[in-house]
């Protein structure tokens, strides 16, 4: 029996944090000063999380598969290097939050397109619209920079009060603060009656739309928010790099942002996360390995978690720290990656 | 006027190539509703194939053509087999993520084996230049193109429509659950067409080093293209990504010469405009279900 309140329960009960989500936290901080030579490439794994998880809200939770997701990434990117570049926005963190909504006007603007036909057309769409954003940053090349990208930016401290030092110390902190925020909102969003919502029409979205679910005007405020999210990642991109060039667009950052999220799993934030790190890992082990070919292995990767299958291989890897869970907290506390395909 | 009716010429053979080049995705996306990104590398294998034939063993470039379409045939059977198959009733995500695997790693094995530079087939003497009709520039290649494509074209179309083959492939794109109960063998109808387009598509990639340009990045680059045509085109019929990749040929070209500043701009507007106002494509039902 699942009365109304019983899936009210569940759905709290999904809502409320747990101790792993804080440890996980604490571990992600603990990193910014256990490694303190390594700024760079934590930096650089914040912002593709923060990326990945802005597919993560379209992607696991509503199902749209994107080709095109650097488009809003490379907006965000241009539009916090020509803030600072030309210094309409001084301030680093009121220029992320126009990026930011500049990318998120955009996802608007394009998110009708987005949300007509099926998984082909959308693929195409998204796809479509990322290149012909390249394709315009190329030709206004007196605005872009061209294939130089946009250089000279300098970034003023953050409030006034925070300069950016050259170790990238400043610029891990703040890309970890602007990470961890918008994942509260994040959380917030999908445990919501909105979230849940998303879920459903996810799962049939023609039942959704029986049931009274306004389908495509969620399908837009998902697309938009996870615009925004995409901006934001991107301008963190060149505030902590202070370059935007025009591989921001390249088909090839999508994609890559897809495995990020397929080796993390989606449909629970954490995926885009985790996988960021594994995927970086990866990156660096096979760019030592052969410098020039490392995206041979990365495509081996993805047919093989494809081939073995996402859910399979997810349990493989939580088999041992499941029995060590399940030996000290007892059978309930087991880790799942809670699977879900579009 | 006489430059109209030469970039009309140019932009006919352009997208002549398109269709050899996609019609096998047009087929695989209407048949069994997979979604092979990978579709560019068995074209870039036709190319490499027929580069090294002609280039390195001194085989006239007619007798490599062949070659080509065999040796992406077979390397489409051989992973239909192996690997693709086991993909058909996955979900799209998984099939775009698998064939994206593929072709990154077709990318840089290619890249390993040939290097990175762009590769040039050596013609015989007959196929370059070109000559003067009515004062219209005509390219001897792109003639030869034209005239291969088009019978190709009627060809596959005279295989649809008249052979008994052909009213199996048709009766399992439009319902395969209906075909097999009618006691056709869809896989086999599949594996089969799968690896005729693969060679088709490879015959594509050797003929268009000329005019396409053929490196290891090719599956990358032209993917968009070949999605568009199949999109657009829809796989209902032969017809439908045959008119498409005219169209984008021409549209691609005549954008080049008139608006060269725009770039590859005019096709990408053209094809979402053409998603806007007809998601399913232009030409009836759309390739996925």
């Amino acid at each position: 029996m699942s009365t109304a309140s019983d899936v009210g329960y569940h759905a709290q009960r999904q809502a409320r944090w747990h101790y792993g989500e804080i440890a996980f936290w604490l571990i992600v901080l603990a990193c910014g000063f256990a490694f303190p030579s390594r700024y760079l490439i934590m930096t650089d794994i914040l912002r593709l999380a923060l990326f990945a998880m802005s597919l993560d809200l379209i992607l696991g939770y509503a199902g749209i598969v994107s080709l095109g997701h650097a488009a809003f990434f490379g907006v965000g990117a241009y539009a916090a290097g020509l803030l600072a570049l030309h210094g309409i926005v001084k301030e680093p963190v009121l220029a992320l939050i126009v990026a930011g909504l500049a990318a998120m006007v955009l996802g608007f603007a394009t998110s009708f397109l987005v949300i007509r036909g099926v998984d082909l057309t959308r693929l195409m769409v998204t796809l479509g619209i990322a290149l012909l954003l390249e394709a315009l940053a190329e030709r206004f090349s007196n605005i872009t920079g061209g294939t130089d990208g946009l250089q000279g930016i300098e970034m003023q401290p953050i409030f006034g009060e925070i300069p950016f030092d050259m170790f990238g110390k400043t610029g891990f902190f703040y890309s970890l603060a602007v990470l961890f925020l918008l994942f509260l909102l994040a959380r917030r969003v999908v445990h919501s009656p909105f979230g849940l919502s998303l879920r459903a029409i996810k799962n049939n979205p023609l039942r959704a739309a029986a049931i009274g679910i306004p389908v495509n005007r969620r399908l837009i405020a998902i697309y938009t928010l996870a615009a925004f999210y995409a901006g934001i990642a991107g301008a963190l991109f060149t505030q902590t790099t202070a370059i935007a060039s025009l591989d921001v667009f390249a088909m090839e950052r999508s994609a890559d942002l897809m495995l990020v999220l397929v080796i993390g799993g989606t449909g629970y934030l954490y995926g885009g996360l985790i996988g960021a790190v594994i995927f970086r890992m990866l990156q660096e082990l096979f760019s030592t390995i052969t410098p020039q070919y490392w995206q041979f292995w990365i495509g081996l990767v993805l047919v093989v978690i494809v081939l073995v299958g996402r859910q399979r291989l997810h349990r493989w890897v939580l088999y041992v720290p499941n029995l060590i869970i399940r030996q000290i907290a007892g059978r309930k506390a087991i880790v799942a990656v809670p699977e879900s395909d579009s | 006027m006489t430059a109209i009716l030469t970039n009309l010429f140019d932009g006919v053979a352009y997208g002549m190539l398109l269709f050899v080049l996609a019609c096998g995705l047009a087929v695989t996306l209407g048949l069994m509703n997979f979604v092979n990104l990978a579709h560019g590398a068995f074209a870039m294998a036709g190319g490499y194939v027929c580069m090294v034939l002609v280039n390195r063993m001194g085989w006239p470039f007619f007798a490599a053509l062949p070659l080509a379409f065999v040796s992406s045939a077979a390397i489409g059977i051989a992973l239909e087999r192996m690997l693709y198959r086991h993909l058909y009733t996955r979900s799209h995500l998984d099939q775009v993520l698998f064939t994206i695997g593929l072709t990154f790693m077709s990318v840089a094995a290619v890249d390993y084996i040939q290097g990175s530079s762009r590769v040039f087939i050596n013609l015989p003497a007959a196929l370059q230049g070109q000559f003067d009709l009515f004062g219209v520039g005509i390219g001897r290649y792109r003639l030869m193109i034209i005239v291969i494509c088009g019978l190709l074209t009627i060809a596959l179309q005279m295989v649809l429509a008249k052979t008994r083959f052909g009213s199996r492939l048709r009766a399992a794109v439009d319902d395969p659950r209906a075909a097999s109960g009618l006691g056709i063998n869809v896989p086999q109808v599949f594996a089969f067409t799968f690896a005729f387009g693969c060679g088709l598509a490879g015959l594509g990639g050797a003929l268009s080093a000329e005019i396409l340009g053929l490196d290891p990045y090719f599956p990358l680059k032209f993917m968009i293209y070949f999605l568009i045509v199949v999109t657009v085109g829809g796989s209902s019929s032969i017809t439908g990504p045959f008119l498409a990749s005219l169209l984008l040929g021409i549209g691609d070209v005549a954008g080049k010469y008139y608006v060269p500043k725009m770039g590859p701009f005019v096709i990408y507007t053209m094809m979402i405009v053409i998603l806007i106002w007809r998601p399913n494509g232009l030409f009836g039902r759309t390739a996925a279900r």
